[in-house]
């Protein structure tokens, strides 16, 4: 099997996706022959032709609303906008046209768009290019949001979402692009090839949108986390010998209940990591979810670790982002409460 | 009025003027080589986009501003800061994040301001400054006083949606506002031939019926003259005006970026026949200036200013952490 990087196996996801569907349009800001800033998309426009892969001016409110209005006409378009941050100008198009087509049109028009978007920070990249905006995706219905974790994830997940008929915004930790990152900022992160989730296949496969992973079994507590926080998380588990089980959630929106409640009432302990602000973030959905479903079964409060209620700061990234110290604390904090 | 295509105006200056223009280009020149170097260095981190080469377009643009006029850009600032006379210190220290820095650190490279400059941002979303721009000239014609809003934005930005909100808006309220329209040529990788459907971008605004002006950008004193025009349009309650600014910037994007979508020789060409800082050297020798001694002198005395910013930018302290919390609300 091959070894990819998380860049390799979104790429590779799209030209799986464009050969078997000539529906598949990939579309963005330097997207066709520049290949896209972090390289997603190099090769495709050589390879299928600038009709298929191109670029767009920066303009993502009309490359979202365009994306909708070939998608209602069975295209499967795949839009890229550059970083997550600046999807605030098509948000009205994701909220107001993307979710609401099939609904108001009595299921008559369908918009099986991808919006692919990197996200979170880590990158040094200050208040306009570390933003996590999934809550925003995950408060409106119509829509379903993704996060992969690890490259084999990501091509599997991609070509599900280009192949679903909703529309999908996947977004893609970019702190995670070249290896596991788990917020040790100081020490070299390990490279894909050395990890067993960089084993990609290169041709088609699919992992469902709805389905959690259980990336650690463990018996004490519940950590519900996804993107770049999944390495975080077991770099705390590591750290504190704390027997953690940890549910990669893979997609905010289908959420994987079942395997939410069935871990929670197992350990009887939860804590939630995200990187993205913690008032309204999706964590808060997390937790009401886990207090509706396994109250009886909880043994200490759920606990949430998560970016501060601050813009995404330049010169204090590792105060706000939620490493290890941080996870690992509210581990042991989950422990001792009883 | 529309599509005045060229300043039919008188191109020159006097020495005084010229060697003015050519100190304040050299410090940003200057400055922003060196904040490469600190970059190369590991010093600044994240993004950081330099304005080499494009130093005639806000050192033009300067001298046609009078106090109280405001300016507005986005994320390429540097060069417009120094030009509205914001001290190098500062401005170096935000892009080592530290606490000397206009924003304290909290900020960077693309979020900085300066009231007492009348520098309203530097701001990293493309497009996102242009409806402020005209904000503020909302403001000034609301307190009756004379000030022009200066906004300048890229050839790039040029094709985000708000920006035609914003010139309609300018233009239906007569509103003093100059939109400068940076036009290196290049949005990251891709060129206005592949991004605009029409590359003239003075036309950007004719469907308002806003006049605009194809301008030497490359030109100090044709910046300055188009400018004289823009902004005394604006400032006379005639309404807003556009500058295409045709400039060029010779580093790439950000710190990395593989340049593939332009020849090394296409660089130096210009570089070779258009150079601001150069174009500034013949005008002055035109002049009859020849004094090779008073222009090193500047250099001399602009290579001390740029490494007095250097050395506070490294020795300023790192923000106190519970700086992450202040500033948020009132
Ligand atoms: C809304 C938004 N979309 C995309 C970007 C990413 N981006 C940053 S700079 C840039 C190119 C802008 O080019 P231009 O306006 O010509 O300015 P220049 O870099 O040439 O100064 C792009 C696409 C962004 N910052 N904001
Ligand atoms: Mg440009």
């Amino acid at each position: 099997m091959a070894r990819m990087t998380m860049i390799q196996a979104i790429r590779s996801a799209m030209d799986v996706a464009m050969d078997r569907d000539d529906n598949v349009v990939v579309f963005g800001e330097d997207v066709g022959y520049f290949g896209g800033v972090f390289r997603c998309t190099q090769g495709l426009q050589e390879k299928y032709g600038p009709q298929r892969c191109f670029d767009t001016p920066i303009s993502e409110s009309g490359i979202i609303g365009a994306a909708i209005g070939m998608a209602t006409y069975g295209l499967r378009p795949c839009a890229e906008i550059q970083f997550a941050d600046y999807m605030y100008p098509g948000y009205d198009q994701i909220t107001q046209e993307a979710s609401r087509i099939r609904y108001r049109s009595n299921n008559d028009f369908t918009v099986p768009m991808v919006v692919r978007m990197p996200t979170g920070g880590g990158i040094f990249g200050g208040q306009t290019h570390s933003q996590s905006p999934e809550a925003l995706f995950a408060h409106v219905s119509g829509i379903k949001t993704v996060i992969p974790s690890n490259p084999y994830d990501a091509k599997g997940l991609l070509i599900a979402s280009i192949e679903d008929d909703d529309p999908v915004m996947f977004l893609e930790p970019k702190r995670l692009y070249n290896g596991p990152f788990d917020g040790h900022h100081d020490r070299p992160v390990t490279p894909w090839s050395k990890h067993e989730m960089g084993e990609v296949p290169e041709e088609h496969y699919t992992v469902p949108l709805g389905k959690a992973a259980v990336r650690r079994e463990g018996a004490d507590v519940t950590m519900l986390v996804y993107g770049a926080m999944v390495y975080v998380a077991e770099a705390a588990a590591e750290e504190t010998g704390i027997d953690a089980e940890i549910i990669d959630l893979r997609t905010l929106l289908p959420l994987d209940m079942e395997a939410i409640e069935k871990s929670v009432q197992k350990t009887g302990r939860c804590v939630i990591v995200h990187e993205a602000t913690r008032t309204c973030g999706y964590g808060a959905e997390l937790a009401a979810i886990v207090a509706e479903n396994c109250f009886y079964h909880l043994e200490s409060p759920v606990v949430r670790v998560t970016g501060w209620d601050t813009p995404y700061p330049h010169a204090h990234e590792w105060d706000y982002f939620p490493g290890p110290a941080r996870v690992g604390a509210a581990l042991q904090k989950v422990m001792e409460d009883a | 009025m529309a599509d005045d295509a060229s300043a039919k105006t008188n191109l020159s200056a006097t020495t005084e003027e010229l060697l003015k223009y050519y100190r304040d280009m050299l410090l940003i020149r200057r400055f922003e080589e060196r904040a490469g170097q600190l970059y190369g260095m590991g010093h600044i981190g994240g993004f950081c986009h330099l304005y080499i080469g494009q130093e005639a377009v806000v050192v033009g643009m300067e001298a046609v501003k009078k106090d109280g006029d405001q300016t507005i850009t986005g994320y390429r600032d540097h060069g417009h800061m120094l030009a509205c006379g914001m001290d190098p210190k500062g401005v170096m220290a935000e892009l080592t994040g530290r606490e000397g820095g206009y924003s304290k650190g909290k900020g960077g490279s693309m979020h900085m301001f300066s009231k007492e400059k009348e520098f309203y941002g530097g701001h990293g979303i493309v497009g996102a400054s242009v409806p402020l721009g005209v904000g503020l000239g909302f403001a000034n014609r609301y307190r009756e006083n004379d000030s022009v809003s200066l906004t300048y934005f890229g050839d790039g930005a040029s094709n985000q949606g708000q920006i035609f909100e914003a010139m309609n808006m300018a233009q239906l309220w007569k509103l003093p506002v100059v939109f400068i329209i940076e036009n290196n040529q290049y949005a990251m990788g891709t060129s206005v031939k592949r991004s605009h459907s029409d590359t003239h971008l003075y036309r950007r605004g004719a469907a308002f019926g806003i006049p605009g002006m194809e301008v030497d950008g490359m030109d100090v004193v044709a910046v300055r003259e188009a400018g004289r025009q823009a902004v005394e349009h604006a400032r006379k309650g005639e309404g807003p005006y556009v500058l295409e600014m045709k400039t060029y910037r010779y580093r790439g994007h950000s710190m990395s970026d593989p340049a593939k979508y332009r020849t090394r020789e296409e660089v130096d060409h210009i570089r070779e026949t258009s150079d601001p800082i150069k174009r500034c050297e013949q005008r002055l020798s035109e002049n009859g200036f020849s004094d090779e001694d008073q222009l090193k002198g500047i250099d001399k005395e602009i290579k001390a200013i740029v490494k007095g910013a250097a050395d506070f930018a490294l020795e300023s302290p790192e923000p106190a952490a519970d700086q992450l919390f202040t500033d948020i609300y009132a």
